[in-house]
């Protein structure tokens, strides 16, 4: 007579995953580019939610007394000078981060919910739901993004909601054309076939069958999509699409140049947030890099 | 311990086409090896054929690919491999590049991918052709080409086709041209049947066959299936885990198995009464032994239906088991562990 | 190439360019709310006077009959006028699009040689520190912001150094005609140039590299090595081409993005390009401008990637014979 009650299948499920979990966490943590890719990241991160400990806010604001001169090189002023206003660039480089890094993540979000909601659902029900919407999709990737999405900010108005928005709305169509990829293949296999001889709904199936599967692939293609949105970002704020009031690094750069920091040789003001850019977009990249051979079965043979 | 080649007539002939001695191949990931040939010896006489059969992962493809070293980068191959009293394993590059396809020839799996895709298959014969005859003519080549098509049974005109557009067997036709496109003396053909259906198999065994007996080349003949060894083979050879369990005329192996591995491998029919075979379908249960960690002592023993006590822990090598017949099993007649 | 496939494609991309001529109208019909105001912006208006302007320009009607008006114009190649400039859209694009095109296809064959000769480099010698340098410079440069990498080469070359003029196509002073404008504007392009070519670069270093990856597993490479021949033939006689075709595609693509993509370079080069029309065309809004230019950029897509199509079915035989 068992005294103990069997554990559910939830909690079976969950002490699985978790287990599949760590064993992939002791393959990443082997990975050196990966580990670097991680590294910059949590600094970044870091960097981004300390930011009122770090710099105080007040210095985003225009300034220009006799303390704060303006275009000061990094040897007269502060870690890293200051801008055309007087203000430090260090402050604005901290709190630049915290919009970098949020629009970042947050478009990417956007657009890989709306990528794998469009990409399951056309993959799983293929025929014509799914034709019309990988239709859709595809016209989607023909238009050139950044024209679209400087039209769709010129329309919207420059503020941080409306570029997350724009971002995610033209990157939708790459991750929901992978995931419908995987999708397909999946919906042929065994389990599939078994759990809707056991009455499985359709809702079942793709939650919880077919999403854990994806899953992984999603992961790794999120990790990777972050650059190009963080690029973007950096792009559209560059050329005056971005929040004037919450200026990313992109932005940084748009007032370096449209300040004359190039002519004047100032670098400083240009040189760090364009090299934030490239860290954290590397990163995430690197990340992504690792995440995709440790999940990808197939590519996991040929590292052996 | 070597198997006697077939009688000859002058010494020349007697002296053997490819004389393999103690060939280790070891492939090295990560800092850890993983043997895949643990000593293997071979002897081929001119025109001889031989058959060598054992299940995926027994090392046989390994073993084709060390004896011309086409072995990936990184991988140790140790031993003496004497083609023509040359040893391949110590030539220098030129010189084996020289009598890579002239004295011995690959005869791969027709697989899709076996042929570059993007060029016409009769180029592909065309550049060995002209790998190794200089100042042959345009037109003397694409005779060539014609000529080694249709000795394989296919019409000239194909020269102009590309891969995807000829069918498994046309395929494996166009390898086995290929592999003649140089006169080789020897042919080693691996798995040249395996991805073909039973009527097209029969066909592409029969050109084999006619061509051997054409030619007078040897060949060796690396299969999973031993029933298409026993007719095109003289001799026949049975691996498992890196090293040759077997070794007789093919017939004699054929119809009266030594070792209960090859038993396995022919299907051969359960001993009436005995209970070991009883409850088993036929065909063997397990899987072929990780290499990295083999069983102790015979490394079939985990999976052998007649293994005893001393299995695990005798180092078996190959006895004789009757007339010209070696096996490794500590059952045959000639082992000193008889038990 | 069989008529069928040819026909498809070209099919497809007409569709599309239907598709995306409607999309312009309707997407400029949701931002531009007044177009009267906005061409006559800072002239005070009468009613009668904004009354007739309204009905000149076919405003009057309702949508589907404005939806028709543009198709037809858009056919006669009448885009507009430039709010700014008040020249038709259609001119400003003309004189433009010759800059753009000679700084993108430069940047794009470079890009491309360079990309893919680094990638068989890394592919060869896999693991190698060459390799693992190629790799990381190529993700570094993927990572890098094209218009960033153009503000530290002008900071250090052109105005530290002085060796490169700082922005323009031309010495606006120099009196040369024709092909002796050829070195002076070659010594504008330059920057510029290097700025798109090391930013594009490392993409295709990627792909080439794990396209060749792939290709390296073939068992038809170990034919040919069995053949007798050299290792570096085996390459690139039957690796490389076999891995050149997805970047192939690749590079007809990338063409078509491009235009669009070098927006910020030619506005920190103030290059007198398409780009640079994109960028003041912001800042005004200059909308039919805007319109314009998208439609333009979105037709060089769709016409390169049909052509990245129908190069990919020529240069692969099985496509091409099927």
């Amino acid at each position: 007579m068992n005294a103990v009650a069997a554990p559910s299948p939830r909690r079976i499920t969950w002490l699985r995953r978790r287990r599949a979990v760590a064993a992939a966490w002791r393959e990443y943590r082997h990975h050196l580019p990966g580990m670097v890719g991680l590294g910059i990241l949590v600094i970044a991160v870091a960097m981004a939610l300390a930011a009122p400990l770090l710099a105080d806010p007040d210095g985003l604001k225009a300034v220009n007394t006799t303390d704060n001169p303006a275009w000061a090189s990094p040897s007269e002023f502060g870690p890293l000078g200051t801008d055309n206003f007087g203000r430090s660039v260090m402050t604005q480089f901290i709190w630049g981060s915290r919009i970098s890094l949020l629009v970042g993540l947050a478009a990417t979000v956007l657009a890989v919910v709306i990528g794998s909601v469009v990409g399951i659902v056309a993959g799983f029900f293929g025929g014509r739901v799914g034709g019309v919407l990988m239709r859709i999709t595809e016209w989607f990737l023909v238009i050139p993004f950044l024209p679209l999405a400087i039209v769709l900010a010129a329309i919207l108005g420059p503020s941080v909601e409306n570029i997350i928005l724009v971002i995610g709305i033209t990157t939708w169509p790459q991750p929901a054309r992978l995931i419908r990829a995987q999708v397909l293949t999946l919906r042929e296999r065994d389990y599939v076939d078994r759990s809707r001889a056991l009455g499985a709904s359709n809702w079942h199936l793709m939650t919880r069958h077919i999403l854990p599967n994806v899953s992984p692939l999603i992961l790794a293609n999120t990790t990777l999509t972050v650059p190009i949105v963080i690029l973007t970002e950096a792009t559209l704020s560059f050329l005056g699409l971005g929040d004037p009031a919450n200026a990313s690094w992109g932005k940084m750069l748009d007032n370096a140049f449209e300040f004359g920091a190039v002519t004047l040789e100032a670098w400083w003001y240009f040189v760090p947030p364009g090299l934030g850019i490239l860290l954290v977009a590397l990163a995430f990249t690197l990340c992504g890099t690792a995440l995709e051979e440790i999940l990808d079965p197939r590519l996991r043979d040929r590292r052996a | 311990m070597t198997v006697e080649p077939a009688p000859a007539e002058s010494a020349a002939e007697r002296a053997p086409l490819l004389s393999v001695r103690d060939l280790h191949v070891t492939y090295r990931t990560r800092g850890r090896g993983i043997p895949a040939v643990r000593g293997v010896d071979i002897d081929l006489a001119v025109g001889e054929t031989l058959g060598l059969a054992g299940e995926s992962g027994c090392g046989k493809t390994s073993f084709a690919g060390a004896l011309l070293r086409l072995l990936p980068p990184g991988t140790e191959v140790t031993g003496e491999v004497l083609l023509d009293g040359e040893d391949v394993l110590t030539m220098k590059p030129g010189r084996l590049r020289a009598v890579r396809w002239t004295h011995a020839a690959i005869v791969f799996q027709g697989a899709l991918h076996s042929l570059n895709p993007v060029q016409r298959v009769g180029s592909q014969i065309a550049e060995a052709i002209r790998l190794h005859s200089k100042g042959m003519s345009r037109a003397a080549v694409s005779a060539r080409v014609g000529e080694l098509l249709e000795l394989v049974g296919l019409p000239a005109r194909r020269a102009g086709d590309y891969p995807h557009q000829l069918s498994g067997g046309q395929r494996q036709r166009v390898l086995i041209g290929l592999a003649l496109a140089c006169d080789p003396r020897l042919l080693i053909a691996d798995e040249p049947t395996t991805a073909l259906d039973v009527m097209v198999q029969a066909q592409v065994l029969r050109l084999l066959d006619d061509l051997q007996a054409r030619f007078g080349v040897g060949i060796i003949f690396i299969t999973h299936d031993l029933s298409t060894l026993a007719d095109v083979c003289r001799r026949l050879a049975v691996m498992y885990a890196g090293r040759i369990v077997e070794q007789g005329p093919s017939h004699d192996v054929f119809e009266a198995p030594a070792h209960p591995y090859t038993r396995a491998l022919t299907g051969a029919f359960p001993v009436i009464g005995d209970p070991a075979f009883r409850m088993q379908p036929a065909g063997l249960p397990g899987d072929p032994p990780d290499p990295r960690e083999l069983p102790t002592g015979c490394p079939f023993h985990p999976r052998c239906p007649v293994a005893v006590e001393v299995c695990p822990s005798t180092p078996v090598e190959l006895w004789p088991a009757g007339a010209d017949r070696l096996a490794a099993c500590v059952h045959v007649s000639g082992s000193p562990v008889r038990p | 190439m069989t008529t069928r496939y040819l026909t498809a494609k070209v099919a497809g991309s007409l569709a599309t360019l239907l598709f995306i001529v409607c999309f312009n109208f309707f997407l400029f019909r949701i931002v531009d709310s007044d177009p009267v105001a906005n061409l006559f912006r800072g002239r005070n208006l009468t009613q009668s006077q904004r009354a007739e302007l309204t009905k000149q320009f076919g405003l009057d009607k309702s949508t589907g009959g404005q939806f028709v008006d543009y198709l037809k114009q858009t056919a006669q190649l009448n885009l507009g006028r430039s709010y700014t400039s008040n020249q038709p859209v259609w001119s400003e694009i003309k004189d433009k699009a010759g800059p753009t095109i000679a700084l993108v296809g430069i940047s794009a064959v470079l890009s491309a040689v360079f990309g893919v000769l680094l990638g068989i480099a890394a592919a060869w010698r896999r693991r190698t520190k060459t390799d693992y340098s190629v790799t990381g410079f190529s993700m570094a440069t993927f990572s890098l912001p094209d218009f960033w990498l153009g503000m530290i080469l002008l900071t250090i070359f052109a105005v530290g150094l002085g060796l490169f003029p700082t922005g323009g196509i031309e010495d606006p002073s120099s009196t040369a005609t024709g092909l002796a404008k050829l070195p002076d504007q070659a010594q504008h392009i330059f920057l510029p140039a290097l700025t798109l070519t090391v930013a594009y670069l490392g993409e295709y270093t990627l792909v080439m590299r794990s396209s060749l990856l792939e290709t390296m597993r073939e068992d038809y490479l170990v034919l040919a090595r069995a053949k007798g021949l050299r290792d570096v033939l085996v390459r690139n006689r039957h690796a490389v081409p076999n891995a050149l075709l997805p970047v192939v595609a690749l590079l007809a693509i990338n063409l078509g993005f491009v235009l669009a993509g070098a927006i910020a370079v030619e506005a920190i080069f103030s290059w007198p390009g398409l780009g640079l029309a994109t960028y003041e065309a912001i800042k005004g809004p200059d909308l039919p401008m805007l319109q314009g230019l998208f439609l333009v950029f979105s037709l060089s897509m769709i016409v390169f990637n049909l052509i990245a199509d129908l190069l990919y079915g020529y240069l692969d035989p099985r496509v091409r014979t099927a």
